[in-house]
């Protein structure tokens, strides 16, 4: 019963999507809305679990005195602080008239979401700059056709995707090279190989979607499949 | 001054790259570290110097400019807001961009994210979007000509549902005002009731959803705004005519203010990615003039 009842349950769930977009009126249309109420409050919780587990986690590294103790320790009181600023502003706010969001300009959570949490959040994301030009520089080598091929490819679409290089070379021609290489590129190669990616991809959905359906894949309750 | 002083910093930095060229066909390879300094140089140098470039407006911008155009004052347009802070500074101008356009078109506006830091980012950009002039000068009220209906958990599912009723996923704004007593929502149901979604995506869930679960299932027109790393991706959508337009990471903005003769963040913030882009580039000529360098020596040594 621990494994039939999860599988009976995954694959009405599973038909009903599939037949509600072909068939979206009720009972299908009234249960699919059903499901996806459930699908939004199972993700909720999961929001939740995640924290929970970032906390446990940190817990743990802290009594066990590991090295990344003081990382674990700037985790619980971020996370923490920012949980209580949050319900602060959320309470309080709703005394007030009319009622301000807890996310709404002015409120305290707002100036951790402003002056810190997006700072922080550039900084790590802007760090990604360096990173790349340093990786292109030491691994976008021509060392075969494929790697000269992706190369000029590159080379293009970067030199197209800023007006600086269609400048430089106006002196001799009016028609922008670069620019013009770079939608083609995109246009035609990259939509080509995204499309093929795309079907790959919604194949594979659907092949393995069907698996769950009827119960012949089960490691998603923690058995293998067949 | 400050200006001057970058733009001849910005020549020294040019000449050093040639010299670094030099010392590489030399056989002196270049540290990592340096690679660090001149990205470093080529993103802020420019930004002191106040300087735009001409930039000709590609189709797929001009697309989606030329549909909302079509839009009819008091249009009902969705915005969804899907991506953080670390993709700000590539989206968030596009948004503001966008808000400007669409509160001086007095479309009305309603706000909502798949992305829990979407709204307030949309927060962000009405503030920015209302220090306009013409736009401060319209006095507009939230609910009636904006609504923030703020942040709903469960990705594609939330569009699903969407599309029976907005009311069941948002059953209050971001004010906590439920959603049948906002004067902008009386008449909006689900996606037949608005004329155009727009969709500010930084990932998963983002574009690719909306077309999917959306545009496909619904029908609705919508148009988005992507990261240059996503953007590649939408254009399968882009030619099926999925989508009505896209606005590709930072010269997607900067050209969609040129299209609306808006001088916004976009614009200025060019100037460093195209520094930045040209660094890399030559830093890659380097490296391979290195590599090439180097199994010229092996060639020879094993002679």
């Amino acid at each position: 019963m621990r494994r039939q009842i999860p599988i009976l349950i995954t694959t009405i769930a599973g038909l009903v999507f599939a037949i509600s977009y072909f068939i979206p009126h009720d009972p299908f249309g009234e249960s699919e809305s059903i499901f996806g109420d459930w699908i939004t409050i199972v993700q909720a919780f999961a929001v939740w679990l995640g924290a929970l587990n970032l906390l446990k986690i940190s817990f743990e590294k802290i009594s066990s005195k590991s090295a990344d103790r003081h990382y674990a320790a700037i985790i619980i009181v971020s996370l923490i602080g920012t949980l209580a600023v949050g319900f602060y502003d959320g309470y309080s706010g709703m005394a007030q008239d009319p009622q301000v969001s807890f996310r709404d300009p002015g409120t305290n959570f707002d100036w951790l979401y402003r002056f810190i949490y997006t700072p922080l959040s550039a900084t790590m994301f802007s760090m990604l700059a360096f990173f790349v030009a340093s990786a292109s520089y030491r691994a976008f080598r021509a060392r075969n056709v494929q790697a000269t091929l992706l190369l000029i490819a590159g080379f293009f679409v970067m030199g197209g995707r800023v007006p600086l290089f269609d400048m430089m070379i106006s002196p001799i021609t009016d028609f922008p090279v670069f620019s013009w290489f770079a939608d083609w590129i995109m246009t035609y190669p990259n939509t080509a190989g995204q499309r093929a990616i795309m079907i790959g991809i919604a194949l594979g959905i659907m092949s393995s979607s069907l698996r769950i359906i009827l119960g012949i894949e089960r490691s998603h309750i923690g058995g293998g499949s067949g | 001054m400050l200006s001057t002083i970058a733009m001849i910093l910005s020549a020294i930095v040019g000449l050093s790259l040639i010299y670094l060229l030099i010392r590489t066909i030399q056989g002196h390879p270049v540290e990592r570290r340096i690679v660090f300094v001149y990205i470093g140089l080529a993103v802020v140098l420019p930004l002191l110097m106040n300087k735009t470039l001409p930039l000709p407006v590609t189709k797929d911008v001009r697309k989606l400019y030329d549909r909302l155009e079509q839009l009819q004052p008091g249009s009902k347009v969705l915005c969804a807001f899907d991506y953080d802070p670390p993709s700000a500074p590539e989206l968030q101008p596009m948004a503001v961009a966008f808000l400007k356009y669409a509160f001086k078109k007095d479309f009305k506006i309603i706000i909502m994210g798949l992305w829990p830091q979407g709204p307030q980012q949309a927060q962000q950009a009405i503030e920015e979007a209302m220090l306009d002039p013409i736009i401060a000068g319209k006095n507009l009220v939230q609910g009636e000509d904006w609504v923030n209906l703020g942040f709903q958990s469960g990705n594609e599912f939330v569009i699903q549902s969407m599309g029976t009723e907005f009311k069941r996923m948002f059953p209050k704004d971001n004010r906590r005002i439920p959603y049948e007593d906002i004067p902008l929502l009386q008449n909006v149901v689900n996606f037949s009731n608005v004329d155009f979604v727009m969709n500010f995506s930084a990932g998963k869930p983002g574009t690719y959803e909306w077309v999917q679960f959306g545009v496909d299932r619904f029908g609705f027109e919508l148009g988005a705004g992507n990261t240059a790393v996503q953007a590649p991706m939408m254009y399968p959508y882009l030619r099926a005519g999925q989508l009505k337009g896209l606005l590709g990471g930072m010269i997607g903005a900067a050209e969609f203010e040129k299209v609306l003769n808006e001088k916004g963040k976009a614009s200025t913030f060019l100037l460093a990615q195209t520094f930045a882009h040209a660094t890399v580039i030559i830093f890659i000529i380097i490296g391979n003039l290195a590599f090439f360098a180097s199994r010229k020596k092996k060639t020879a040594g094993a002679r």
